[in-house]
C-alpha cells in the first residue's frame, strides 16, 4: 500500500493573474516546493509556481502572501478513508 | 486498486470571506490590491480578514481607514467602511464605537498616520480606553507620499528627508508608540508584532486576532503594532525588506507584549447609544410641546417682507450675546428665517462684545451685518466703532444721557436714554440689555410678547429674572413711544 503514503498531505494553488511574483512564499515554504516560474504574467511578473510534489499542507505560504487570493493551499481529506478502504479490501482479499 | 484511491483535497488556506470578491477602484486589475509586491500591509490585511472571518463578526464591522498606503480598506473588506481624515481614525472610531456599541469597531492605520498627525487622537483614545482595536502598521516611514522621514524612522535610516540619515540631533528619536501607550492605565491588551520571518508572521496573525477578540468579548481598547516592510520605500527586495524588518528594525523596536490585562478586565457596560435624531429636539428643550400654547408658528401679516439687520455692540457682561439672542430665538419663535452671529475677544467681562442678529421672511444669505438697520451701542466705544456702518434710515440706540454732537449721521435717527441707570433703578442694572430691546422692539414694531416670552423662557432659565426682564422690556417700549411724542 506504498501509494497512500506518497499522497502529498498538502497541495498549492497559484492564482498567476493575482500573484506579484515577489517570492516570499518561495522563501517561506519550508519544504521549498514553491518556485518564481519563467513564465511572465498579464501585467510582467514572473509568479510563483508550485513544483508539483512534496507540499505539506501547512500553509505558511498563505501567511507569508500579500495577495488576498493568490495562494490557495489544499490539504487533503480522504486519507484516513483511504486508509480504511484499503483495510476492507484487504480482509476481502484474506477472506478469500 | 491504487487507481480507485485518488485522494481528495479540500481548501485550508484561502481568500478570506471578508474580502470583496473583486475589488471595484478601477476598470482593470479589479483581482489585484493597489500594494507594491512583498507589501506588509497586504499580509496585515489579510491577518485581519482571516480574523473576522474566524470570530463571525463581518456584518457587524466596521471598518475605519487611514490615510497612507492603507486607505483603499474600504475597496478591499466587505464590512462598513468609513475614510477618516489623515489621523483623525482614533477619532472617528471613537465617535462610531460609542454611537455604535454593538459593532466591532477596527482602527487600521499607519505610522505617519497615526504616530505623526494623529499622535494626540491616538494617547487620548487609549487613556479613555475607548472599545475599539488599532491595527498599527509601522514602516518606519512615510510611504504614500514617496519616503520622507517619519515619527518611527530609525537613527541614520536615510530617507527623502533624512538623505544623510536620522540624525537624533535634528529629527529626535524614533517613537515607541506601543511602550508611551503601555504607561496609560487604560489600555487592555498592546502587542508589537513583526513580519520578519515565518515565526513572526504566524505570531501577528494570532495578536491580530486576539486584539479583535478582546473587542467582541467587552474587554476595552487593545493595539496591536506591525513592523512592516516596505520594499519600495527600503529599495530593496520583498525577501531583503522582509529580512530587514526582522535584523534591523526588530532592534530599535522589540517585540513582545506591553500590556496584557485581558485576564483581570472585566467585560465593560457597553455606553449608551447616541439618541435618534429625532429625540434631539426634546433634549435640547425646543420640541413642539415645549413651546408656549397658543403660539402658531407665523409671523405677522404686517411683517411680509421684513429684512431687518441689527449690530448690537458693547463690553462684555453687559448681555449684548443675550440681547442678540433673543431677537433671534423670539423670531424663529415667530416662524422667521434668523441668524445670529456672535464676535468677541477672549476676555469673558470687560473685554468689547458684538453680535450680528437678522430677522427676514426669506432665506438669509449672510449672517453677517455690515451695514445695520439698527445699532444698538451699550457704551461709547462700540458707538464710535460701528456708527458709520449705520445705513441712512436706520436707527441707533445708545446707551447714555448725551448722543455724542460729533457721532450724528445724516438720516439716522438716534434714541439716547441712560438705559443701565434705569435699569438699575428698576432693580437690576444688568436688565439694561432688555430695556434697549424693549426700545427697539417698539421702535421696529416686529415680533409679539409671546414670541419673546417664548424666547426669555428658552433661554433665561433663572425664573428670578423673568419678572424683571418683562418689566425691562415694557419699560423700553414706553421710552421709546415717549420720545416719538
Ligand atoms: S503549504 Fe506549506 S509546504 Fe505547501 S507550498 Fe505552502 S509553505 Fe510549502
Ligand atoms: S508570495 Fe504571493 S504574490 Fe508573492 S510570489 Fe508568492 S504567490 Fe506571488
Ligand atoms: S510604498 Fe511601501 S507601504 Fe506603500 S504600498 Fe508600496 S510597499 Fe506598501
Amino acid at each position: 500500500m506504498a501509494y497512500v503514503e506518497k499522497q502529498d498531505r498538502g497541495q498549492l494553488r497559484v492564482d498567476v493573474e493575482e500573484c506579484k511574483g515577489c517570492g516570499l512564499c518561495v522563501e517561506a515554504c519550508p519544504p521549498k516546493v514553491i518556485a518564481l516560474g519563467e513564465r511572465l504574467n498579464h501585467y510582467g511578473y514572473r509568479t510563483a509556481a508550485y513544483k508539483g510534489t512534496g507540499c505539506t499542507g501547512c500553509g505558511i505560504c498563505f501567511m507569508a502572501c500579500p495577495e488576498p487570493g493568490a495562494i490557495t493551499v489544499m490539504r487533503i481529506v480522504n486519507r484516513a478513508r483511504s486508509v480504511e478502504q484499503c483495510m476492507v479490501g484487504a480482509s476481502e482479499c484474506a477472506s478469500n | 486498486m491504487s487507481s480507485e484511491m485518488i485522494a481528495e483535497y479540500e481548501v485550508s488556506h484561502g481568500k478570506a470571506k471578508a474580502f470583496y470578491e473583486r475589488y471595484e477602484r478601477k476598470d482593470e486589475l479589479q483581482h489585484q490590491t493597489h500594494f507594491c509586491p512583498g507589501c506588509g500591509h497586504g499580509q496585515t490585511h489579510k491577518m485581519l480578514a482571516k480574523a473576522i472571518d474566524e470570530l463571525g463578526i463581518q456584518n457587524r464591522t466596521i471598518l475605519v481607514g487611514p490615510v497612507g498606503c492603507g486607505v483603499f480598506t474600504y475597496y478591499y473588506y466587505d464590512v462598513g467602511n468609513i475614510s477618516a481624515a489623515h489621523g483623525r481614525a482614533t477619532a472617528v472610531a471613537t465617535g462610531v464605537k460609542r454611537s455604535r456599541p454593538e459593532s466591532i469597531v477596527i482602527d487600521y492605520q499607519g505610522d505617519g498616520d497615526l504616530a505623526a498627525i494623529g499622535s494626540a487622537e491616538i494617547l487620548h483614545a487609549a487613556n479613555r480606553g475607548e472599545h475599539i482595536t488599532v491595527i498599527f502598521v509601522n514602516n518606519a516611514i512615510y510611504s504614500m507620499t514617496g519616503g520622507q522621514l517619519a515619527p518611527t524612522t530609525l537613527l541614520g535610516q536615510k530617507t527623502a528627508t533624512s538623505p544623510e540619515g536620522r540624525n537624533a540631533a535634528n529629527e529626535g528619536y524614533p517613537l515607541h508608540v506601543c511602550e508611551l501607550l503601555a504607561t496609560l492605565e487604560a489600555p487592555v491588551y498592546i502587542e508589537r508584532v513583526g513580519l520578519g520571518d515565518n515565526k513572526q508572521i504566524m505570531q501577528a496573525a494570532r495578536a491580530i486576532k486576539r486584539a479583535v477578540e478582546n473587542q467582541v468579548r467587552g474587554l476595552g481598547f487593545s493595539l496591536i503594532e506591525v513592523l512592516s516592510p516596505c520594499p519600495t520605500l527600503f529599495k530593496m527586495t520583498p525577501v531583503e525588506a522582509q529580512r530587514w524588518v526582522r535584523d534591523v528594525m526588530e532592534k530599535t523596536f522589540p517585540l513582545g507584549v506591553f500590556r496584557d490585562r485581558t485576564k483581570e478586565a472585566q467585560p465593560r457596560a457597553l455606553p449608551e447609544a447616541a439618541p435618534a435624531l429625532d429625540r434631539i429636539p426634546q433634549i435640547l428643550g425646543v420640541a413642539n410641546e415645549d413651546l408656549p400654547e397658543g403660539n402658531p408658528a407665523v409671523h405677522d401679516e404686517t411683517a411680509a417682507d421684513l429684512d431687518l439687520a441689527v449690530r448690537v455692540a458693547g463690553f462684555g457682561g453687559q448681555g449684548v450675546l443675550l440681547l442678540g439672542e433673543v431677537l433671534a430665538e423670539a423670531g424663529l419663535d415667530a416662524g422667521l428665517e434668523v441668524s445670529w452671529l456672535p464676535s468677541y475677544g477672549p476676555e469673558m467681562r470687560s473685554g468689547t462684545s458684538n453680535c450680528h442678529v437678522r430677522l427676514a421672511t426669506r432665506v438669509i444669505d449672510s449672517p453677517m451685518v455690515t451695514n445695520p438697520d439698527v445699532l444698538v451701542a451699550m457704551n461709547e466705544p462700540a458707538l464710535r466703532k460701528f456708527v458709520k456702518s449705520v445705513h441712512a434710515g436706520g436707527w441707533i440706540l445708545y446707551n447714555g444721557e448725551e448722543f455724542p454732537a460729533d457721532c450724528e449721521q445724516p438720516g439716522v435717527q438716534v434714541l439716547a436714554c441712560p438705559f443701565t441707570e434705569i435699569a438699575d433703578a428698576l432693580g437690576n442694572a444688568r436688565a439694561g440689555n432688555m430695556l434697549m430691546l424693549g426700545a427697539l422692539l417698539e421702535m421696529t414694531g416686529v415680533l409679539r410678547d409671546v414670541n419673546i416670552d417664548a424666547a426669555l423662557k428658552r433661554l433665561v432659565k433663572n425664573p428670578r429674572w423673568t419678572e424683571l426682564n418683562r418689566r425691562a422690556i415694557e419699560r423700553g417700549r414706553e421710552l421709546m413711544r415717549e420720545s416719538r411724542l
